[in-house]
Formats: structure tokens, sequence, C-alpha cells
């Protein structure tokens, strides 16, 4: 079944809390037919940007629209996004099932999909059980089929990974692509880039409410970089520091921006034997750790080619 | 449309809970033990000089229960709102329901709705134990005075609009346990001391009158309050009192409108 999904469009989005920005000038676009991860530490803006573009919460400045219309605009709001946000906002005496015949009556679904939903989340004997003995994980699940009630074609989800089981993490995975597979605008924010690594397609990290990386995985897994040594080595660095980032470490030199085979050729035009010389890939999960801590987001940038 | 939707979530959300029939059978024994006490005791089975007679005693008997229980539609209209920000609730009720004013316009007719249930619950726990005992005394009951067919009429008037006012004190101050301590206080202890105390002055008990339980007394009739007090301060008509009583809740729900219902959801 074909569901295709409007684009979810963040435009200079501001959000101001007192003194503090919470977040600060944010643009991006995340487009149907694939997942996208909405990555960044705690505390860096995701909930805020996610509830900006729910209508949740005002935004300072800029705007956060789907297709075009903020959610406030939505004819039909649950049947055009589908939302899971923290996982404990469901009062605990009322049952999953009670639960999602409220939404269904409120957003006007007929009360034959809840049972739909709560099958296709694995809840439907959990369902008519009170939520206030549900687990992280059933609450999490009970949350998607929320968020699915309204078979909606784009799918908000806050880190929907968190409390899951490993056997819960690898159907949530699969069941996302099969989601964005199906057409719709899948965003789905994390802290972890690990947790969400295998499920995306696309990437926007944020930091300190700016954006800091929006590209696929492979943009940010080509940060790799040389490692090279000499007995004279205030001579190599002299010689290499025209052409790359050149870092003086106790064992050797780390150069950023240059592939080995070039490292060795500024070497040799230069006349400088070489002692060492090897070639570093960063851990994926390094450069996200120096992305939202601040460091190195233009060279990530620049790796990542935008 | 929306609205008709948000009227049947929010009724779903309320009646689908055990809440509002816990408080309803309280208030329900509550009133029927008082108001077969106080049939007994107006209706002669003390013998002696009765401080009044006649159809004054039906009404008396049947008026007391909105007197001394209004605060449970004031509670049950306050938990509507106070139960979204305890659980956090108001989450996917926005999601679902995008339009504040179109959620609060949803809740505050599910306020009068289970207000009005709750003014039945008070009619039904006064007049039927009231009139069994005041028939089994030989005093006069009353049910085929229309006078006191509008007092009951009045009564689920009078709850629906105090579960509405509930709803606005709710909204204004959102904390459950903030706005029962508010509820217990002023009408339990509050308003029958400015009451008694007010009625002591020509002056002061014209500006008794206007206090909200005093309103809500006028509005339903049959002057409980004040007689039991021995006729001290003065009272509205009943419609004076039904817009004064009115007008508070109108004026809580638009403070809340104005403040809580417009607050960002974190």
């Amino acid at each position: 079944m074909a569901r295709r999904g409007s684009p979810i469009e963040v435009r200079n989005l501001t959000k101001q809390y007192g003194s503090a920005r919470a977040v600060d000038d944010l643009s991006f676009t995340v487009e149907p037919g694939r997942v996208t991860g909405f990555l960044g530490p705690n505390g860096a803006g995701k909930t805020t940007t996610l509830r900006s573009l729910l209508g949740l919460i005002r935004p300072t400045s800029g705007s956060a629209t789907i297709g075009g219309k903020r959610y406030a605009e939505l004819d039909s709001p649950l049947t055009t996004v589908g939302a899971a946000l923290e996982a404990n906002s469901f009062h605990p005496s009322r049952s999953g099932r009670g639960h999602l015949a409220i939404q269904a009556k409120a957003a006007g679904v007929p009360a034959a999909r809840v049972d739909e939903v709560l099958l296709r989340v694995g809840l439907a004997e959990a369902g008519s059980r009170k939520v206030g003995g549900y687990s992280l994980g059933m609450r999490q699940r009970l949350g998607l089929a929320g968020a699915l009630l309204g078979d909606p074609s784009v799918l908000v989800l806050d880190e929907p990974i968190n409390g899951l089981d490993p056997e819960g993490i690898r159907w949530m995975r699969s069941f996302l692509k099969v989601l964005a597979e199906e057409g719709r605008t899948v965003l789905i924010s994390s802290h972890l880039l690990s947790e969400v690594q295998q499920t995306v397609d696309e990437l926007v990290i944020i930091a300190k409410g700016r954006l800091a990386y929006q590209g696929d995985l492979a943009g940010l897994a080509g940060e790799t970089t040389v490692t090279v040594d000499a007995p004279r080595r205030a001579e190599l660095q002299a010689a290499l520091a025209p052409h790359a980032a050149v870092q003086p470490l106790p064992n050797g030199l780390v150069v950023t921006g240059l592939d080995a085979e070039q490292v060795g050729a500024h070497a040799f035009a230069a006349g400088i034997p070489l002692s060492a010389l090897s070639t570093t890939a960063s851990g994926l999960e390094d450069v996200f750790l120096n992305l939202v801590t601040g460091e190195h987001t233009t060279t990530a940038m620049e790796g990542a080619g935008r | 449309m929306t609205l008709i939707r948000s009227i049947s979530a929010e009724s779903a959300k309320l009646f689908g809970l055990k809440t509002w029939w816990i408080l309803l059978l309280v208030m329900v024994a509550y009133v029927g033990a008082f108001a077969a006490g106080m049939a007994a005791i107006f209706g002669g089975l003390l013998g002696g000089d009765q401080p009044i007679e006649g159809i004054a005693v039906a009404e008396l008997v049947y008026s007391l229960g909105s007197t001394i229980a209004y605060a449970f539609p004031v509670l049950v209209g306050a938990f509507i709102v106070t139960a979204e920000f305890r659980h956090g609730t108001l989450t996917p009720t926005f999601l679902a329901t995008p339009s504040r004013a179109v959620v609060l316009s949803g809740k505050v007719v599910v306020a009068a709705i289970v207000g009005a249930v709750f003014g039945l619950g008070i009619v039904l726990a006064s007049v039927v134990p009231g009139a069994a005992v005041l028939g089994a005394t030989g005093a006069e009951t009353g049910l085929d005075d229309p006078d006191v067919w509008l007092i009951m009429a009045r009564t689920v008037l009078a709850m629906a609009i105090w579960a509405v006012l509930g709803l606005g004190l709710g909204s204004v101050f959102r904390n459950q346990v903030v706005v029962i301590v508010i509820v217990l206080a002023f009408t339990q202890f509050l308003e029958p001391t400015l009451r008694v105390a007010l009625g002591f002055t020509d002056l002061n008990a014209s500006v008794g009158q206007f206090l909200p339980g005093a309103a809500g007394d006028a509005l339903v009739g049959g002057s409980s309050f004040n007689a039991m007090m021995g006729g001290g301060g003065d009272q509205l008509d009943w419609w004076q009192g039904g817009l004064v009583l009115g007008g508070m809740a109108a004026v809580l729900v638009l403070i809340g409108a104005l403040t809580t219902w417009r607050r960002d959801v974190d």
C-alpha cells in the first residue's frame, strides 16, 4: 500500500526559554520514503523541535510545517501525521485500548482501527490491561499504535527505540523500514547514533539547538585521518600544513583532509623520509560525538560535501 | 464537527474512569442521610415548636442537598482539567485536537453534563428519602406542588454551573491537590463563616448574597442556608443567583483560557 508522505520542513526555527535558546535558527527538510534520524545529545533541542512541529509549543520565530501547513492548520491531523512523544503520557488507570478509543473518537477515526493497530504493534492481548502496569517497551508500542491510528503518511517518533529489548529493537527497525518503503515520511529522534545507525537512511544532527549535520550515513563516515611520522617531524609538519589540517600528537602527526598516498607524495616532494604512515577511519560514534560536542563541526560538514 | 468529536472524546475520558461515580456515590449517601435526618427533625418527629412548617419544610429538605454537596460537582469539573496535567495527557489530547478552544469547549460541555448528573443525584438523594420520611410523619411532601419541582430542576441547573466553575478553577490552578484544598477550604469553611459573619449587619448582608455559595442557594431557591441560620442575610432572586454564579464560572473559565490553555505543552 503506497502512502506518499509530505515533506517536513523546519525553517529558521527558534525557541527561546528565558535567556536560554533551546532551538536556534534551525532549518532542515525531511523527505518522504525514507527513515530520517533526528539526532543530538539530551538537551540539544530535539524534543522542543518536534513539539513545535506538532503545535504543542509556540516557536519564538521561524516555522515547522508538514506539507507546507502548520499542524494546527491540518484538516485532519491524526490521519495526516502520527506522532509518539514521551512514553508516559497515558492515564495509568486507563487500558491501552481505552486510550486509543478516546484518540479515535477525538480524531474521527473508526473505532475498528483501535484493534487493528493494537494487533499491528503486538499489544492485542495487553490492550485491555491498565497502562499503569505496562513496561516501558509496551508503552513505546502503545505510543506507536497511537501514531498509526489514523493511518498517517507522516510519522514523527521521539526516541522510539529507547526502552525496547533487543527483540523489540529488531522489530521496531524492520517496522520503520516498512513504513518508509510504503512511501511515508518517517522522522525518529534519538540521542544515540548507534541506536538508529542500522535503521536510518538520512541523518539530521543538532547540537545546542543548531544544525550540525544533514546528510546520509556515508557522508558522516567519510571522515578518515592519516597518522604520519618522520625523524624530522617539524619539517614534515611544515611541508604538510599548506595542504591539510595537521595536529601533532605524541605518536606522530594526525592529518585530516588528505589520504595516505597524498601525504606520502608531499613528504617525498619535500625530501623527508617517513618512519610511519597509516590511515585511521574514525568510528561513526566518534564523528557523532565530535559533532555534538561542537568540535570539528565544519570539517565534518565539508567532509560530507555540503 | 470537531467540537462534537471533542465532546465525545472528553466524555469517554471522564466516564471511562471510576472517579466520577465514586464521588457520585459518596455524595448521594451523604445527601440522602442528611435529607432523611432533616425531614425527621422538621417533619415533626421530634414534636414541639418548629421554626418552619407546611410546604416550606419540603422545600427546605429538598434544597438542602445542593447547599451541602455542591463541592462534589465542583471537584468533578476541576478533575476534568487537573487529571490531564497530573498524568501529562494533554499531549495526546492536543495531537488529536490541535485547537485548544475546541478542547476547552468540549470540556465545558462535558463538565455541564456531569454536573447535571450530580444535580440529578442530589435531587433523587434528597427527594426519595426526604419525601418518604415526611410522608411517614404526616407532613406535606410537596410533590404535588410545581414550586417544589422547579426547585429540583434548578438544582440540576445549579450543579451543572458549579461543575463548569470547577473546570474553571482547575484551569486556573492546574494542580489537583491545590484545587482540592481550595475547594474544601472555601466551601466547607471560608464561605459558611463569611455568610454568617456578614449576616450581622444589613450592608454586609447585601455583600454576602453575592458569595458563590449564596448565589447558588438563591438559584436553587428554598432558602435553606438562610432558614438554618435563622433568616440572617439577604438573598438574590433565583435568576439573579444564576447570573452571579454563571458569571463567576465564565470568568474563571476565561482566565484559564487566557493563561493555562495558551501555554506550551512540554
